[in-house]
């Protein structure tokens, strides 16, 4: 029996992938920091990060290493240990996720069958960090942030779970591998979803914005009202895995884009090989996109957002699935492909 | 056999903070501990090879319901020490609901057997080579679509009446007028001005 077949062998294997991949997503995470502050940089006037290492490039672990060598404040009035539970969650969340995403055929660590539901959990218990961080804080300021953020999160999950029905419908399986893997044919990038679900792709980016606070929603942290939000109180490590959770969150959305209505590692043109490097090539694509948005865009009142939620998104994708399904049923245009 | 000892893991944890669930002395505390009891029973699920109904329970209890009543518990002004007064005044009454429900468990392990009518019910096996999400769209959608859409509707009911019950038109409250807020025009509220240096305006 080979090694890898026994159980202590499996353990390795399984554990060295997990850390392969934790460390890779948390290494490109310092460098997408840079990207993006680069990217505002250029969008308002600036240089941007330009002086630790060359170009900037190591401002990412200047910031890091000033963070977690702050001193630790803890609000005399606040739940201990719920105080330092939240960013342990949130931190933790954003990267079990990862677990299910399929960056090439076959680089998956789990791959499940019910990927997509699994990551759909996930990330509705993400609101718990934000609610715990805001209410353990025992301040008015994080706990009001804390409830706009959950309410938001909450609004724009139920949209995000009707596009992906959607595409589930399109492809009769639940694992993100076949979802890719349906969108495959010879015409390349015109086989993709995002072509029969053209409306849902923006639909799924905005949501995908409000979901994960990003500008223009970011109305947790909205500075001119709230101080930072749910944050406030949080200093020096715990405030850093808050922002490393978040920041791994939207590159999860990136992903969860890629996967769904892109491609994922599928070449776009049928004479190309596809590859590992085509998923990448396509998550930082849609996360300058979102860069973008964050320095054009302007911030959302709060009740334009709910209403965005409730009025447009929620019915929208509802009647998208009803669509869908119609198309699905009579087998036109190809939209079922199973 | 690894099964095993996850089962007694999570029959651990789940038991245990349904204990933590009842003794904790803040609310909010036996709310997060419901969450874990809720991800033990999940877990369960997981161990049973239903993992569509354990992520369908992480999605809809932990998710969204925990999630209200994390909301309300938060927002309630509840003086904690209030909360212990009546102990022993409803310590008989929980006993005998207690016991009821042990004695309904207890009820299963006396032997028993399927009446032969029983045996038409019981759903037959399905096509194996389905997944589990497959098999249970094609039951609920099929043999079950009656049972599905009343559960449907009768949530739906409850939501209509939850909201005429709360409905209430308030006269004197100043309101967004979204319409006349999208299609205001900047030429009617911007004017652009070139403003020499040094002059004003």
């Amino acid at each position: 029996m080979p090694f890898f077949d026994t159980n202590v062998g499996t353990l390795i294997l399984v554990g060295g992938q997990c850390l392969l991949v934790m460390v890779s997503v948390l290494a490109s995470l310092a460098f997408i920091m840079y990207g993006e502050r680069k990217v505002w940089g250029l969008l308002q006037l600036r240089r941007g990060p330009n002086v630790v290492g060359p170009f900037g490039i190591l401002q990412s672990f200047a910031d890091l290493l000033k963070h977690v060598f702050k001193e630790i404040i803890v609000p005399t009035q606040s739940d201990k240990v719920v105080f330092f539970l939240a960013p342990l969650i949130s931190f933790v969340l954003a990267l079990i996720a990862w677990v299910v995403v399929p960056f090439n055929e076959g680089w998956v660590i789990s791959n499940i069958n019910i990927g997509i539901l699994y990551i759909f959990a996930v990330s509705s218990l993400e609101v718990y960090g934000v609610i715990m961080g805001g209410w353990a804080s025992n301040s008015k300021y994080p706990f009001l942030g804390s409830l706009r953020s959950a309410s938001q999160m909450i609004s724009y999950e139920v949209s995000i779970g009707f596009i992906i029905i959607g595409v589930i419908i399109s492809t009769g399986s639940l694992n993100l591998s076949e979802i890719v893997m349906a969108q495959k044919g010879d015409y390349g990038l015109l086989d993709w979803y995002w072509l029969p679900h053209l409306p849902m792709v923006f639909f799924f980016l905005v949501s995908a914005l409000a979901e994960t606070n990003r500008p223009p929603f970011d109305l947790p942290e909205a500075e001119a009202e709230l101080v930072a939000g749910y944050q406030v109180e949080y200093t020096s490590t715990p405030y850093l895995l808050f922002m490393i959770g978040e920041l791994s969150a939207v590159l999860l959305m990136t992903a969860l884009m890629t996967i769904l209505f892109f491609g994922g590692w599928l070449s776009p043109f049928p004479f190309i090989p596809d590859g590992f490097f085509w998923m990448l090539i396509k998550m930082l694509f849609i996360f300058f996109i979102f860069s973008l948005i964050k320095g054009l865009v302007p911030r959302f009142r709060y009740d334009q957002l709910m209403r965005l939620g409730w009025k447009v998104m929620l019915p929208g994708s509802l009647a998208w699935v009803v669509f869908v399904s119609f198309m699905a049923h009579y087998n036109l245009f190809n939209y079922a492909r199973w | 056999m690894i099964q095993i000892y996850f089962f007694y893991f999570f029959a651990v944890i789940t038991i245990l903070s349904a204990v933590f669930v009842v003794f904790a002395n803040n609310p909010v505390h036996s709310v997060l501990w419901l969450i874990t009891s809720f991800f033990g029973v999940a877990g369960f699920f997981i161990l049973l090879g239903a993992e569509f109904l354990a992520l369908i329970l992480m999605i809809v209890y932990v998710g969204a319901l925990a999630v209200l009543f994390l909301f309300v518990v938060m927002m309630l002004n509840i003086s904690f020490d209030g909360l212990r007064t009546g102990i022993v005044q409803y310590l008989p009454f929980g006993l005998l609901i207690g016991m009821l429900i042990l004695a309904e468990l207890l009820l299963a392990l006396v032997p028993w057997d399927f009446k032969d009518r029983a045996f038409i019910n019981i759903a037959t096996p399905l096509d194996k080579s389905d997944s589990n999400s497959v098999a249970l769209g094609k039951v609920i959608y099929t043999e079950y679509f009656f049972i599905f859409q009343s559960a449907g509707i009768i949530l739906l009911i409850a939501m209509i009446g939850s909201i005429v019950l709360t409905l209430r038109k308030r006269p004197h409250v100043k309101r967004q007028n979204v319409i006349s807020q999208i299609y205001r025009d900047p030429n009617d509220s911007i004017e652009v001005i070139d403003v020499k240096p040094g002059e004003g305006i």
